[in-house]
């Protein structure tokens, strides 16, 4: 199989800018562990002004990548934000400095378990430190500090991102003026912890896999990634929207086969969900970045009660959410929402009517761009946000 | 209406004869939590002329997103689940305007209101004006009036109330009536009165509320 090596080819040819970060001070991970120097990848569009203040710092989803906008130099598709980011939108490129970074743990381009590690030589593999939410808001900290931004208008993020969101303001407060987590929650529930138990396993079950070493067999656990994959983009429909898409109806045939090939549509969509997330995506990332998302709980560390991990914040919020998401429930977003009026906090709450799941975020939701471009704008507002 | 362009400034400087009352009790930088806040008029009233520090409670999610397009801070919620997570004293207002009969337990929204707020502006419909009284005597059918114009199937009041009734409830629960403001039907201020001729007199009462 070629596609250790394309993958790998493929990334080095990354546009970036990278930064190296924790060169003068190592990070401090979570795990104990210290990381330092580290390369990580992200993109900017727009301009900073000159009170360096416009800057909106986007947290991307578990598969997601620094790439908002423009053509995605991996997948050759548009950006997966390109409908939300750009001049005249919501995140308005011609107002606000727009900042995205592919996560630590991930593969396109920032330090992950597919790069090589400059004491052995080799990919990192399983070798590669577990690492946290809050350490992925840690390292982007960083790389605001090597921007020279001290504190950003906004941070913002679906999902995975949504919890950096929360994890950011939490933490550091003092480095944030509005935050607006969507489709999150503030801890990872059983039944998701539980759905990437499933990813992983598939993954680990692929003998391709070897143990977390198949870069140096030339292999890539396609399979094992692909069924990761297939069972991960389930969660992140409803059944609304899979029964729209796709109903009953039959793959390129008249009737059903007798056999387990693809007969209806909806299977021939997820193999091709699978098949084609297995080239632009690591499987010992998957790995990491999952495990990420099921240990973060950020009441946990405030004794359980959550309004605690937020006291006295200075923090502007709009939380949202959809109503047919059922892996990130309306009800986790309330969660946090009642947690921040619990501090008498300034937020917003939003729950949007759609029937697209938890992927509504990233899809065409006219009433949840209106609302997040309004509470943008309210906040430049407020803040006395200079145009640059 | 693009929100862009709208957004922190103004909607309209005229707003309800009802909300105009309110707004004229509260003082300037004051913080305020509007709950029930529709579509945000009054606070977004307030925030623009009165530079309070708003918050708001709304249940539809049209006059949510429309309030938080407009720059204001508002989550979709109503008075009967939201109001405990806040904290005592959290505002200086706490506004409850012609919701309080279609809450599920207004004794304990009444209490939640005089508790996360120093002072409560709350306003309802007096189901003991003499309208109502007369209608239901004479039709023997539910009273349809100018500050109760729906019918009893689609009305969203569940705890219709006097003005009296009101008072008596303020009292057994400790709570002081700092203000009466009686209103007419169609909520502008009438000349002040005996709280006995307002229960039959007036079509609505407005109460600034404390503990």
């Amino acid at each position: 199989m070629s596609q250790p090596t394309s993958l790998a080819t493929r990334n080095q040819a990354l546009p970036g800018p990278f930064a190296e970060l924790g060169r003068e001070r190592r990070l401090r991970l979570d795990c104990g562990v210290e990381l330092g120097p580290f390369t990580m990848a992200y993109q900017t569009y727009g301009r900073l002004n000159e009170a360096r203040s416009n800057a909106i710092l986007v947290c991307h989803a578990l598969t997601g990548d620094q790439y908002l906008t423009g053509e995605n130099p991996v997948t050759h598709k548009e950006g997966w934000w390109h409908e939300v980011v750009g001049p005249g939108l919501p995140l308005d490129t011609e107002r606000y400095f727009v900042i995205c970074a592919n996560v630590i743990g991930g593969c396109m381009g920032t330090i992950g378990p597919k790069e090589i590690n400059p004491q052995s030589g080799k990919p990192w593999g399983l070798g590669f430190p577990v690492i946290t939410v809050a350490d992925m808001v840690r390292a982007q900290l960083l790389l605001l500090d090597s921007l020279g931004i001290e504190k950003v208008f906004c941070v913002i993020g679906g999902s995975m991102g949504g919890m950096q969101v929360l994890d950011f303001a939490s933490r550091h407060p003092e480095r944030v003026f509005a935050a607006v987590p969507v489709a999150a929650a503030a801890r990872h529930t059983a039944q998701n912890i539980a759905f990437h138990e499933v990813g992983r396993q598939a993954i680990m079950a692929d003998p391709d896999w070897c143990g977390g070493d198949y870069y140096a067999h030339g292999k890539v656990p396609s399979r094992g990634l692909a069924v990761a994959r297939m069972a991960a983009h389930i969660t992140y429909l409803s059944e609304a929207a899979l029964h729209r898409k796709f109903g009953r109806r039959l793959q390129d045939r008249e009737a059903v086969t007798y056999g387990f090939d693809a007969d209806f549509e909806v299977e021939s969509y997820l193999r091709y969900q699978g098949s084609s997330f297995v080239e632009r995506f690591d499987a010992n990332s998957y790995l990491y970045i999952t495990r990420a998302m099921d240990y973060f709980d950020l009441a946990a560390e405030h004794d359980g009660v959550l309004a605690k991990a937020f006291t006295n914040t200075p923090v502007r919020f709009c939380v949202m959410s959809f109503t047919s998401d059922w892996l990130f429930p309306t009800s986790e977003s309330r969660e946090v929402v009642r947690a921040l009026n619990g501090v008498a906090a300034d937020v917003s709450f939003v729950e949007i009517e759609s029937d697209k799941g938890h992927d509504a975020f990233l899809l065409d939701e006219p009433e949840f761009w209106s609302t997040l471009s309004g509470f943008l704008t309210g906040s430049a507002e407020i803040l006395g946000l200079r145009t640059p | 209406m693009n929100p862009l362009d709208a957004a922190g400034a103004p909607r309209a400087a005229k707003i309800r004869a009802d909300l105009q009352v309110i707004a004229d009790m509260i003082e300037s930088g004051a913080r305020v939590l509007d709950v029930g806040c529709g579509d945000g008029a009054l606070l977004s009233y307030l925030v623009t002329f009165k530079q309070v520090k708003g918050a708001g409670i709304e249940l539809s999610q049209s006059g949510v997103n429309a309030s938080v397009g407009f720059g204001l801070s508002v989550i979709q919620g109503d008075a009967d689940a939201d109001l405990a997570d806040y904290p005592d004293g959290a505002f200086d207002y706490v506004i409850l305007s012609q919701t309080l009969p279609a809450t599920r337990d207004p004794r304990r929204v009444l209490g939640h209101l005089v508790r996360i707020g120093k002072r409560a502006v709350v306003s309802f419909p007096n189901a003991g004006h003499w309208q109502m009284r007369w209608r239901l005597l004479t039709s023997g059918r539910m009273p349809i009036t100018e500050a109760l114009p729906q019918a009893w199937y689609e009305t969203p009041n569940i705890h219709l109330c006097t003005i009296k009734d009101f008072l008596s409830l303020c009292d057994e629960n400790g709570i002081t009536v700092e203000r009466f403001l009686p209103l007419d039907g169609r909520g502008r201020p009438k000349r002040s009165t005996s709280l006995a001729r307002a229960n039959l007199f007036c079509q609505h009462g407005m109460f600034l509320l404390s503990r």
